[in-house]
């Protein structure tokens, strides 16, 4: 987290602890604390602040959007997807589609893109809902949203993205972008874990997941999260204020990075490299090293990353995102996704490029297949 | 990862590591589950192994497990060799977290179809 973060929530628990449903003047702080967030959340995504939800993250914010919108309608409905979507997305829809919804899981290119035209031919009568990605959180490509968001208003169905991984990497603008809901989340601009919203365009009334109080307008009834949410809040406005200039040179720490391995380490691969991408991902495919035994390698030495590979993935599966680019498990074996951030420094991409190259040796040298 | 010092040891410094070009067996085995791959190779006289080496592409379990599997044939008499069991392995490696058991698999996997080709 940001420490402008940290100190933007430490009151709400020495402080300001009141309930903000209750009338007492406690509570009534709390409730204006929470309004402020909501402005913020609000226009960082350039909606209005009765269009926001404050929810316990993303994985809630997408349920509630695809759950929300497929009850609306007694029979169940027809959805449209994508292939790499997030886990939050695709169990949802798979858990639909067990109760009897029909889903249409739409391919990528190799470079992990929709086409807008496949969305269009995917459409059906009882198409209730298109739920597609803003970005993607393995590999980053950045999905033509406005087009589709055309398309759906065209045929006068909702659209639902994912925006938690985009959510201030690049502009998400909800009215720009056409979508009727929108899931971002706290922890990855910077705020606390365990608070996200869904962003609910005006005039859309969903079926609460949650039943009770009738918080949130009785859109999400529990006990809000005040310091949660007081954290989203400040975080959203700093990623707003920082939005062109931290990610104009997170990019260029990204590039540099993917530059200096390819040249320091042979036969590795950027997945979607040519593709509209976030500026603060990159994921590397590396040859003859296997991903499990990269990301403990460069754990022992202080780097964080993470990989596809089935190796490390409790089903044992290789990435449905890599698969759906194309990549064999063997390929999806040796991938590696670094994510940069705001507080990542050019120390750290010299590190990295210093550390790497020799950790990848000495996992080749103890391949059957890799020869020198 | 809960990983022990032990197989983290092995992982960073794998014993056993190499071909041996004059082998009286080699075998090659690929796990089913997750694509690692393993090498073996052996030498023997009279009824012992005398020697063993091999190479993997995998994880770190995979690669810590197949050199303490390798390490341990050294010396071995091939009747007991091939007695060698997945636990034995994972359990000299202070454990393996419940997803990796199948790592273990590979190890023993490959010396029974080594020692098949003698």
């Amino acid at each position: 987290m940001r420490p402008e973060v940290v100190a933007a929530m430490m009151p709400v628990y020495t402080d300001h602890f009141g309930n903000a449903s209750s009338i007492h003047w406690f509570g009534q702080h709390a409730k204006s604390l929470i309004d402020d967030a909501r402005k913020h959340v609000a226009k960082l995504i350039n909606a209005e602040t009765a269009e926001i939800v404050f929810v316990s993250g993303g994985t809630e914010a997408d349920n509630f959007a695809i759950r929300g919108i497929a009850a609306l309608k007694p029979e169940p409905g027809h959805i449209i997807t994508s292939r790499i979507e997030h886990h939050a997305v695709m169990h949802t829809c798979k858990d639909l589609e067990k109760q009897g919804y029909t889903v249409t899981w739409l391919p990528v290119s190799r470079e992990g893109l929709v086409d807008p035209d496949d969305v269009r031919k995917a459409l059906r009568p009882d198409t209730v809902l298109i739920t597609i990605m803003h970005a993607n959180n393995e590999i980053g490509t950045v999905q033509p949203i406005e087009e589709i968001g055309r398309i759906a208003a065209e045929a006068d169905v909702y659209f639902h993205s994912d925006g938690v991984q985009s959510t201030g990497k690049i502009p998400a603008d909800v009215k720009k972008l056409g979508v009727d809901l929108y899931s971002i989340s706290a922890h990855k601009i910077h705020g606390p874990k365990g608070v996200g919203a869904l962003f609910v365009k005006k005039g859309i009334t969903l079926k609460p997941m949650l039943t009770g109080g009738g918080h949130e307008r009785n859109r999400r009834s529990g006990t809000e999260n005040v310091a949660g949410i007081v954290g989203f809040g400040e975080a959203a406005r700093l990623a707003r204020e920082g939005l062109t200039s931290d990610m104009a040179r997170v990019q260029g720490l990204r590039d540099r990075l993917e530059n200096e391995l390819k040249s320091r380490i042979e036969l590795i691969h950027i997945n979607a490299e040519n593709a509209p991408r976030l500026p603060n991902t990159s994921n590397i495919m590396v040859d003859y090293a296997e991903g499990e035994g990269l990301v403990i390698s460069l754990d022992l030495k202080g780097v964080a990353v993470s990989t596809g590979s089935a190796c490390s993935s409790g089903s044992l599966e290789p990435s449905h995102v890599l698969t759906a680019i194309g990549k064999t498990p063997d390929e999806a074996h040796g991938s590696l996704r670094f994510s940069l951030s705001s507080m990542t420094t050019d120390t750290d991409i010299d590190y990295v490029v210093e550390t790497l190259p020799g950790i990848v040796d000495r996992l080749r040298e103890l391949s059957p297949y890799y020869k020198r | 990862m809960a990983y022990s010092e032990k197989l983290l040891d092995y992982f960073q410094n794998p014993r056993c590591v190499g071909e041996i070009p004059d082998a009286h067996a080699v075998a090659e085995v690929s796990n089913p589950v997750c694509g690692d791959v393993m090498k073996l190779w052996v030498k023997v006289q009279g009824d012992h192994i005398q020697d063993a080496r091999f190479k993997a592409q995998g994880c770190s379990a995979s690669i810590a497990t197949s050199s303490y599997a390798t390490e341990m044939l050294i010396g071995m008499r091939i009747a007991d060799a091939r007695q060698i069991t997945r636990e034995q392995i994972a359990d000299a490696l202070g454990g393996l977290p419940a997803s990796k058991i199948h790592c273990s698999v590979l190890a023993t996997d490959a010396i029974r179809k080594v020692l098949e080709g003698l």
